[in-house]
């Protein structure tokens, strides 16, 4: 038994991590690691950088395809696509959130790690929405780019 | 007991990320001779809960209060005197203004209320499919489009089974409407079936329970009988038709634990229709007991309807569900205790807290690890059991098979069970989940308009039977592959009775 399938937490030794430079351009980190009968990323991905065997395979992103355009993290249906982008000593990283209140462009928010935790501040750089799922782009430090995974919005 | 409006009560949802509750009709009605408020499109029970009451019944022997548990009118343990009608499953029957609702006392009396019109009507048609769920709605639709009559039997007042409460987007491909929220597809499904009524191909009995199976008139023909509910009065039908489908769904299954009859103890999938259809709280501090993807799901839509979710406890050693789900809960800061269970609910006629114990290798609770926790609701996803009740009746061939989650009837690769002309689809053919339920449901609806003689679509047929091979083939398929693999094996060996 793999300690997430007890904790439901992954650690990034459970994933594949891009370069460094990969991280300057911005990829898409697909938390998604066990064999579950789902494909819209694949279809999503305008530049055919995630792929999948089979429908029950786990998805594949190609860094050097990617392009970290973010479309993939509002699809998802187990929102567990991430793009995380490294620049000037900040990390850019997108997710999907599906909670009220829905926060503001230059919105301070409180960044969380997988566990729930609270870990800094987020400031919030860009707010999309796909569908009912709302795709948010937040500026937190550098060397958070792994760990941070949601936001906790103070109404 | 507090009582409150419940039009603005607390427990009302106001806002919500997903869903959007549409501002409704205030309608007033009687509740033990108080004047309670409700919504139109609220159910008694709904209306009830957002107003205070949980205490909908007393137990018959003890005299122990007790609240609804599955909320899908399959439990009975809702039931109370409407407009002096008794019996009434509060938990589906709509709300409607003025009405009288009451709380039985002990047994009630004969209702002669129910049936004041003992007229039956008499209804011939192609194809009868019970249960307008994901499977249902598919089988009607596809043997609809065959060009075979259907009517569609529910006990809800709308369409769409589970899937209306269904908020979180359905995986799968394209085919099975990945990507796509199940309220959104009980919609998709709902205008398709609506063509289909305009031109008399399908016709819909909403509010009607399929009461039993009778000998049929002529050879290949299957006669039942249906009550329709209308304004808690009930109306008698007879059905004959060529060909049914059962699509009954399943029922949630309840879990041994001293005080498991307190009202706030419910069912996961009760919990979820009472916030995502009615927009009512089921409380304000929930405990989740299991660790699947219904215990998973739910507790995250806990969490966007604004209420607070304490843990997940799971008695195995392992989260059961998919790990995406689990992440989605853990990033929230939601706690999942694997190994532990629930040992007891306490609280004066009405949940107040519960007792969980850690388990240890061979599931006995360990001594001494007992943690007191506050809470308003348990909600429980401890697995499914399919409803077969109607299928007994009929005679089909019944088995106990374990990973179809109990007694499921048997039938092979395309629905048809030990009867002919007699299918099943979804939950009630083996507990397994709404994509392949819809799946099942079309084949079920193909394979019955081809036995009436409508064209023989064999590449149709195989398309959809890959579907299903496809998306039962990872390791979260192993279970329903087994059970289908067992049903099927077990019925080759049968003859199929004509």
């Amino acid at each position: 038994m793999y300690e997430y399938e007890r904790t439901g937490i992954l650690s990034t030794k459970d994933l594949k991590l891009p370069s460094k430079k990969q991280f300057e351009k911005g990829v898409a980190i697909l938390e998604c690691i066990q064999e579950i009968p789902c494909n819209p990323c694949v279809d999503s991905c305008p530049v055919k950088a995630i792929s999948m065997k089979d429908i029950n395979a786990p998805p594949i992103n190609d860094f050097d395809k990617c392009i970290g355009c973010t479309k993939c993290v509002g699809i998802c249906p187990g929102l567990a696509i991430f793009v995380a982008k490294i620049k000037d000593g900040k990390a850019l990283i997108t997710l999907p959130y599906e909670f009220l209140p829905v926060p503001k462009v230059g919105d301070n928010v409180k960044a969380l790690d997988r566990t729930g935790n609270i870990k800094g501040k987020a400031l919030v750089k860009k707010v999309l929405k796909i569908g009912k799922t709302m795709v948010i782009t937040i500026e937190v430090d550098e060397k958070l780019a792994m760990d941070i995974r949601n936001i906790r919005v103070d109404s | 007991m507090i009582l409150h409006s419940g039009v603005g009560s607390i427990l009302r949802i106001k806002k919500h990320p997903i869903i959007d509750f549409k501002d409704q009709k205030k309608i007033s009605f009687c509740f033990n001779k108080k004047k309670l408020d409700g919504f139109e499109g609220d159910t008694i029970a709904s209306a009830l809960h957002a107003a205070g009451v949980k205490i909908l019944t007393k137990s018959l022997k003890y005299d122990r209060p007790r609240g609804f548990f599955c909320g899908i009118g399959k439990c009975s343990s809702c039931l109370m005197r409407v407009n002096g009608v008794p019996n009434v499953r509060t938990c589906i029957a709509p709300l409607m203004k003025g009405i009288n609702v009451e709380m039985q006392d002990k047994l009630p009396d004969l209702p002669d209320a129910e049936f004041k019109s003992n007229a039956k009507q008499t209804i011939k048609i192609d194809i009868l499919v019970i249960g307008a769920g994901p499977a249902g709605l598919c089988a009607a639709i596809e043997g609809a489009k065959q060009g075979a009559k259907i009517l569609l039997v529910d006990e809800n007042q709308c369409v769409g089974g589970q899937l209306v409460k269904q908020t979180h987007k359905f995986f799968g491909s394209k085919h099975e409407r990945a990507g796509t929220r199940g309220i959104e597809i009980a919609k998709e499904l709902e205008n398709e079936l609506k063509e289909f009524e305009k031109n008399d191909k399908i016709k819909l009995m909403l509010d009607s329970t399929v009461i039993g199976y009778y000998e049929g008139d002529k050879k290949n023909q299957h006669k039942f009988g249906v009550v329709k509910r209308e304004n808690y009065e009930s109306k008698l039908y007879e059905v004959n038709c060529k060909a049914v489908v059962f699509a009954c769904g399943a029922m949630e299954n309840m879990l041994l634990f001293p005080g498991n009859d307190l009202p706030g103890v419910y069912g996961a999938g009760a919990v979820q229709t009472l916030m995502n259809v009615y927009g009512v709280k089921p409380g304000e501090r929930v405990i989740m007991v299991g660790a699947g993807n219904v215990g998973l799901i739910v507790s995250y839509q806990l969490l966007q309807a604004g209420i607070d979710v304490d843990r997940v406890v799971e008695a195995a050693p392992n989260i059961g569900g998919y790990h995406v789900h689990a992440a989605k809960l853990r990033r929230c800061g939601v706690p999942i205790q694997t190994s532990h269970s629930i040992k007891e609910v306490y609280g004066d006629e009405k949940v107040e807290g519960a007792v969980i114990v850690k388990l240890d290798q061979n599931w006995q609770p360990i001594k001494g690890s007992e943690e007191k926790v506050s809470c308003d609701t348990v909600c429980l996803a401890v697995g499914l059991t399919p409803s077969i009740r109607l299928l007994s009746q009929m005679g089909v061939y019944l088995e106990f098979i374990p990973e179809a989650g109990g007694y499921v009837a048997l039938h092979d690769d395309f629905m048809q069970t030990s009867v002919k002309g007699v299918y099943v689809a979804g939950d009630s053919s083996g507990i397994e989940e709404a994509s392949t339920a819809m799946i099942e449901g079309k084949i079920a609806g193909l394979s019955a308009a081809i036995l009436l003689g409508h064209k023989k679509n064999q590449n149709l047929l195989k398309q959809y039977v890959n579907e299903l091979d496809q998306l039962r083939a990872g390791p979260f398929g192993e279970k329903p592959r087994i059970a289908k693999e067992k049903i099927t094996k077990l019925m080759e060996k049968r003859h199929v009775r004509i």
